[in-house]
């Protein structure tokens, strides 16, 4: 790039470098320790003000999520069976050994990793959909909206056993659509029910997270388009699409994690059977109905750590930017 | 480049309100066009029904002699520009500039072309490679004007392009609009909300109210034959001054004096449903320091002595306030006006705003004695706003027969 001789072009420049070496979570960084440098005596006071209005906060987070994660943690370096506790003794990580080479951890993982995969696509998809006429309607919308809402606002639980009921030899109305047929006893297809409730849930939530991002498209940056000569799905990939892309992967961040942790549905409709578990439902036999504090705790932990994973590479390598914080990129 | 025709275009919001009604326009090729209104009154509809952007609701839109009403903006060939300049942000500028060749399907080749002579016309080339984010104001502005002449439309439409740049910036883009348009000699309308870009860039200007049109032709036409009380005091500034006027005995009762009135602008007074009171109207220019005038001129007009204000001197002339008494003019048309304005407005009659030659030894606190030319009156009706002074779409003065 040719470097702008006047004085108003080299004072962007600068700014332009700092947003190209670290387009991502890392100009925030940036541009803070930038500013760090002369701190006014008022500018200390204010911070000193923020930390301490923080404070509180941060002492129950700390106490209700560091707490138990450490404690899970020291847990899983122990052989720990409530059914045995003489036993109880620090193995380090002989745990995560055992649970990392059973094939029973590695099939829920898969499992999860499907449904995770597939759910938070469809929904992605459907969302979309969803929001654009949420966002379009101009008669009915709150009716809209209300109607849209309405699986999200029902507990996942009862909802689970309304599907199972649907799916019920003889009695379900969804089972007797296909000859009374007994879709849940199958791997396959429980899975295909397990997908399909998690998606009719929580596909509401999708629609909203992308609907706060329709609203960041600016009306005349779609006029602009069509002017220009886009068709309406050109406008729709090529400006609102970039545009919301904040809005989009902080929704599926939301999605992906909610989605790699589930279980309420599974538990309700199959119980595991049939290689349907997800990591949490193993985790919980192991946990709750199986005692074994260590394996349990170990599989948790896990868990954790994929969701971590996850997260981080949401931020660091989409650069998805948290909810209300400024990328740069934007005017 | 074409020519854009309006026949009876009106639009009818959804909600019942009637945004836009029966504008009959003709705009030849080449021609650039303004169209200036209060907040509200229905320019930027206008513009988008151009555009394509808002559906019309009766009437037909003709551009190159077709009818156009229902081809989506795409197939229409028309650049808008928008006040919030709408640039892609997430594209570069090069990219931003490239989108409507790119969508056209042009070859790389040709693209990156226009585009590199088009950022070289607007002053862009060293900016090409930045985002939006990281433009100024005016360079943004540039990015957006560069965006609509890359493609060679048939047109341009530009709604209050320059709106967001500051007061110098605006002056400079000013002179840049006005170059561009008579390089490229494209049809082009403009919706502002300033005084001074109407009067300086185009050919025509279109005054509209409430949704409709009230006068249309060549700025130095509006300023001096304004066809109703909205224009005048629309167009000018400072505004023209509006008294109160009562018809009596063959003149007309002003705090400035009686008015003589002349043959014609009598006869129109004498039906019975005549007004029996007027608004008259005289822009600042048209009084002067009455010591400092020849006989010749003197006879012209007639005096009158009032308490100054106020004495802004401008170098080349002063802007003298004077405070006078009697009745305030009023009318719905000055009550918008005052409205649009803000509370800065003068026209209302409580003050009398004048430009005085820089030689005048006018002194704030005392009375003064000023002339006014009573041949660039203009009276108009209050009901009807209309002017009564205009002959032949000429404005004739109050004493003229
Ligand atoms: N979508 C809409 N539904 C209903 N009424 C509308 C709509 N859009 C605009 N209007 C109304 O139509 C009228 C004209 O609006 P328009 O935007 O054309 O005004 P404008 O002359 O461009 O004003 P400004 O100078 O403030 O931009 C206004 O009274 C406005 O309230
Ligand atoms: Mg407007």
């Amino acid at each position: 790039m040719s470097i702008n001789a006047t004085p108003a072009g080299a004072d962007v420049t600068t700014e332009e470098t700092a947003a190209r070496t670290g387009r991502h979570a890392a100009v925030p960084a940036q541009r803070a320790s930038r500013r760090r440098a002369p701190l006014s005596e008022n500018k200390r006071a204010e911070r000193r003000l923020g930390w301490l209005l923080c404070a509180p906060a941060a002492l129950v987070m700390l106490l209700v999520t560091a707490y138990p994660i450490l404690y899970s943690v020291w847990l899983s370096m122990q052989r720990f069976d409530l059914r045995f506790p003489d036993q109880r003794e620090f193995i380090g990580l002989e745990n995560y050994v055992t649970v990392l080479t059973n094939e029973f951890w590695w099939t829920a993982f898969g499992v999860t990793m499907l449904i995770t995969v597939v759910t938070v696509a469809v929904e992605l998809v459907l969302g979309m959909g969803l929001a654009l006429v949420m966002h379009r309607t101009l008669v009915g919308r709150g009716i809209v909206r209300t109607a849209a809402l309405i699986p999200y606002g029902i507990v996942t639980v009862v909802a689970a056993f309304s599907w199972r009921y649907a799916w019920t030899p003889g009695t379900g109305y969804l089972a007797n659509l296909f000859d009374g047929s007994a879709p849940l006893t199958e791997r396959a297809s429980s899975l295909a029910i397990i997908m399909l409730a998690e998606i009719w849930k929580t596909t509401p939530f999708m629609a909203l997270l992308l609907m706060a991002g329709l609203a960041l498209v600016p009306d005349d940056l779609l006029k602009a388009a069509s002017t220009d000569g886009a068709t309406a799905w050109q406008r729709f990939t090529k400006v609102m699409l970039p545009v919301m892309k904040p809005a989009i992967l902080v929704a599926l961040l939301f999605r992906t994690l909610d989605a790699f942790r589930v279980f309420d549905n599974i538990y309700i409709l199959t119980s595991g059977a049939n290689e349907t578990s997800s990591v949490s439902m193993i985790a919980y036999n192991n946990l709750i109905r199986g005692l074994n504090l260590g394996i349990g705790s170990t599989m948790s932990v896990l868990i954790f750590i994929t969701v971590a994973i996850i997260a981080f590479v949401f931020v660091k390598l989409f650069g998805t930017a948290a909810p209300g914080s400024d990328d740069g990129e934007r005017r | 480049m074409a020519d854009i025709v309006l026949d009876k275009v009106s639009k009818k919001f959804p909600d019942g309100t009637v945004a836009v009604q029966d504008v009959d326009l003709e705009i030849a090729d080449g021609e650039f066009v303004i169209l200036v209104g209060p907040s509200g009154c229905g320019k930027s509809t206008t513009l988008n029904m151009i555009a394509g952007l808002e559906d019309i609701s009766s009437g037909e839109l003709r551009i190159g002699g077709e009818r156009v009403n229902d081809k989506a903006p795409r197939d229409r060939d028309i650049a808008m520009v928008f006040q919030s300049y709408a640039l892609y942000p997430n594209m570069t500028v090069r990219e931003n500039m490239a989108f409507p060749l790119r969508l056209a399907k042009l070859d790389r080749e040709t693209i990156n072309q226009k585009v590199e002579e088009a950022a070289k016309v607007l002053e862009l080339t060293p900016l090409l490679d930045r985002k939006p984010a990281n433009l100024s104001g005016g360079q943004r502005q540039r990015v957006a004007m560069g965006r609509a002449i890359v493609r060679q439309p048939k047109a341009f439409l530009m709604d209050e392009p320059l709106s967001n740049l500051d007061a110098k910036l605006r002056v400079q883009m000013r002179t840049v609009v006005s170059r561009l348009q008579k390089q490229l000699g494209t049809t082009t309308v403009y919706v502002t909300h300033d005084q001074t870009e109407a009067m300086t860039l185009g050919d025509r200007v279109v005054i509209m109210r409430g949704g409709a049109v009230q006068q249309v032709g060549p700025p130095q036409e509006l300023y001096d034959h304004p066809r109703n009380l909205f224009v005048a005091g629309f167009i000018g500034s400072p505004a023209m001054n509006f008294l109160h006027a009562a018809v009596q005995d063959g003149s007309l009762r002003t705090a400035l004096g009686d008015v003589p009135i002349g043959d014609r602008v009598r006869r129109q007074l004498e039906g019975a449903d005549a007004p029996r009171e007027l608004i008259l109207g005289i822009r600042p220019e048209h009084f002067e320091d009455a010591a400092l005038i020849d006989d010749d001129t003197r006879r012209r007009g007639m005096e009158f002595e009032a308490p100054v204000e106020i004495v802004e001197s401008m170098g080349s002339d002063k802007y003298v306030y004077f405070g006078v008494e009697g009745e305030r003019a009023s009318a719905a048309e000055l009550e918008e006006l005052a409205a649009d304005a803000g509370a800065d407005f003068t026209g209302g009659g409580a003050s009398l705003v004048t430009r005085l030659s820089a030689e005048s030894a006018v002194r704030e606190g005392g009375n003064h004695r000023v002339w006014f030319n009573l041949e660039k009156i203009h009276l108009f009706d209050p009901n009807t706003g209309r002017n009564l002074t205009l002959h032949e779409g000429r404005a004739a003065g109050a004493v003229a027969d």
